[in-house]
């Protein structure tokens, strides 16, 4: 894809949301939510968040004004986009019991296909995560692969990068890679935002040739590599150099007490990570015992049911759960699918009711026994 | 296959939990088609005539042990069923009458009534489980419905119900509600309050203030620990942990530790 840059105006990325939602995709995209920018259904450009940016820390986000109209001056919505590809509850089967009979129904694949907009170089990444780890093995979960084959992903360079953010240490972002059919690239002005769009599939390119658009000026393109280079100035956080491997020797390190003395095992850290893909299934039978159901549900390695199997669970302790976490975000991830489980998007920081920072953990782990505390 | 005989008891409690049961509206005739109810004297006249003979397959009792007679009757109780759940924060924690437990011995009955020296109560109000074994716990203050619709379905299937003892933070995250601890500030308590609600306090915007107990490995020290970081004092934070669920061992725990 080395077409030349295009710019879109305001009107223009309308006429792409139209033009999506006209061939019949749903589509969702970043919108002012109950006190956050929430990724859900918009309609236009004037359902996104203008004017409107995030700060983020350690168990803390704020909405923030912002006085240059950017449609895209936040860093992340508190829930990735794991939310629409892998739901957090979902049908499997359901069952009805007609005299000595069982009628056996599998939920019908999902037909809805999605549209994303405004996704971020971390997120395509931890999508990409998430279909090594669910399309990627011998059990492929068919509810995504429905799902993920019909998106069509509107990525957008990140601008302002939050303080709990840390794409760069993992070589994730700031900049879109791959993954993407468009990339967008705000350049915000007092005459209001243009874009410079960039396909990054067939589908993409077709989709930008039926807007209107014209080429990028010389100064437009260096205008948007300096977006990238300033988001990758304000990076707030880095993960610590080393390999994270080294935990795995570290398995008796105090570190992991004191972390234990704060983590609540409440396991927001896990449904908020757009990589964690561990589910539950529950079964349901009504009051007639006729009709039952499967369902599957998030799970996370914070409930003890999670390791549990003939007489308890084998993770009863909140230290030995967190270290699940980490040692398995972090290392055994890499063994078991090649890549990290951590693509450095900071939600676990900042959504953590009690503001646990995974690199400042790792930081601790990499500075040995002797010199932490 | 015969319809298992139920009895539902009343202890110490505003029978609120009772009233959860009453509320299923719509499922009432398919739980009475599927449950043989002998005795429930906050809903059948029959019952006035007394207590059936003969054993129950299930008992629901709601309510705190806090007199000398109840804590006989748990007995009878338990020895007539064979399976016995708690509902709600009274039977589970001893409920909201447990915060007498904290006081001295008649200082809430010298408040509460106007000829104190007529009550007869234990000095403590204990949950249903420091008396007799327990199957099956459902918690909140109210009960949550659709627990007590599963427990029921699950009981009459021969199946486990599904009554996780995860946090309130893993619904909040499910339903797609934004933390409000995190986002606004407001002193919550979900993190170390069990599941089964829906998360529905974080969904209006407020915080979730534990009325279904303490979850499954509550860390109230370290929570406890970042609610004076968002500035509440220390009696506030005893407050916090000293209503509904006083009684619950983690959350008595942590409001004695900032009680001063
Ligand atoms: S571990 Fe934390 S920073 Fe890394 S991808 Fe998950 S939520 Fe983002
Ligand atoms: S690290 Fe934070 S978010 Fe994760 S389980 Fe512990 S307290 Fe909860
Ligand atoms: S609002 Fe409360 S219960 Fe919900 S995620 Fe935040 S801390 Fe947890
Ligand atoms: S959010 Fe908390 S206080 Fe509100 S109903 Fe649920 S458990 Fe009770």
């Amino acid at each position: 894809m080395n077409a030349p840059d295009l710019v879109l105006t305001v009107e223009g990325l309308d006429a792409l949301i139209s033009a999506l939602a006209g061939t019949g995709f749903r589509v969702i995209g970043p919108t002012p939510g109950e006190g956050a920018i929430v990724h859900d259904d918009v309609s236009s450009t004037d359902d996104l968040p203008r004017g409107w940016g995030d700060e983020q820390a350690p168990g803390r986000y704020r909405l923030r004004p912002r006085d240059d109209g950017a449609l895209f001056g936040y860093a992340l919505a508190p829930q990735s986009w794991k939310r629409f590809l892998h739901p957090p509850r979902e049908r499997l089967w359901s069952a009805r019991r007609e005299g000595g009979e069982v009628d056996l129904r599998p939920a019908p694949l999902p037909e809805e296909r999605f549209a994303f907009i405004g996704v971020r170089a971390c997120e395509l990444k931890a999508i990409a995560v998430q279909d090594r780890v669910l399309l990627g093995g011998a059990h492929v979960d068919a509810r995504y692969a429905a799902r993920r084959s019909s998106l069509f992903v509107v990525a957008v360079n990140c601008a302002d990068p939050a303080a709990t953010c840390f794409c760069s240490s993992m070589q994730t972002g700031p900049e879109v890679g791959e993954g993407h059919d468009v990339v967008l690239t705000e350049l915000v002005s007092a005459e209001g935002s243009r874009f410079l769009a960039r396909a990054g599939s067939e589908a993409g390119a077709a989709m930008l040739a039926g807007l209107p658009s014209r080429p990028a000026t010389p100064r437009e393109v260096a205008a948007g590599a300096e977006v990238i280079a300033g988001a990758e100035a304000r990076m707030g956080r880095a993960m610590p150099p080393g390999d994270p491997r080294a935990l795995l020797a570290d398995l008796e390190h105090p570190r992991w007490d004191d972390v234990a003395a704060r983590c609540l095992t409440c396991g927001a850290c896990t449904q908020v990570c757009p990589t964690c893909f561990c589910t539950t299934v529950e079964d349901t039978s009504d009051l007639s015992g006729r009709e039952t159901a499967r369902d599957q549900r998030w799970d996370s390695c914070f409930a003890t049911e999670f390791s549990f199997i003939h007489g308890g669970a084998v993770r009863a302790s909140g230290r030995s759960r967190y270290r699940q976490w980490l040692t398995h975000k972090l290392a055994t991830w890499i063994e078991q699918f090649g890549t990290s489980g951590c693509v450095g998007c900071g939600r676990c920081i900042a959504w953590c009711p009690v503001g646990i920072d995974i690199t400042e953990e790792m930081a601790a782990f990499a500075a040995g026994p002797e010199d932490e505390r | 296959m015969p319809r298992p005989r139920v009895a539902v008891w009343k202890f110490a409690s505003c029978d609120g939990c009772q009233l959860t049961l009453l509320d299923c509206e719509d499922l009432l005739p398919e739980i009475f088609a599927a449950l043989d109810i002998a005795y429930f004297p906050e809903a059948l006249r029959t019952s006035a005539a007394g207590l059936p003979e003969g054993a129950f397959d299930l008992s629901l009792v709601e309510g705190s042990i806090a007199t000398a007679a109840d804590a006989a009757r748990i007995r009878d109780v338990r020895d007539r069923s064979r399976l016995l759940v708690t509902l709600g924060a009274c039977a589970t924690a001893g409920g909201i009458q447990a915060l007498r437990n904290f006081a001295e011995p008649g200082a809430f009955a010298a408040l509460v009534y106007p000829s104190p020296e007529t009550i007869d109560a234990l000095a403590a109000s204990t949950p249903i489980g420091d008396h007799v074994a327990v199957d099956f716990e459902l918690h909140g203050c109210p009960i949550a419905k659709p627990q007590l619709v599963e427990t029921i379905s699950a009981l009459l299937a021969g199946r486990r119900p599904t009554l996780p003892g995860h946090s309130v933070c893993i619904d909040c995250k499910a339903r797609g509600t934004t933390c409000v601890s995190v986002a606004r500030g407001v002193p919550c308590l979900g993190p170390v309050t069990r599941s089964g609600c829906g998360a529905i306090c974080p969904a209006y915007a407020r915080g979730c203030y534990g009325c279904h107990g303490p979850m499954e490995t509550p860390n109230t020290a370290a929570l406890a620990a970042s609610l004076r970081a968002l500035g509440l004092e220390r009696p506030e934070i005893a407050r916090l942990f000293r209503t509904f669920n006083a009684a619950a061992p983690a959350f008595r725990e942590e409001s004695a530790r900032h009680d001063d």
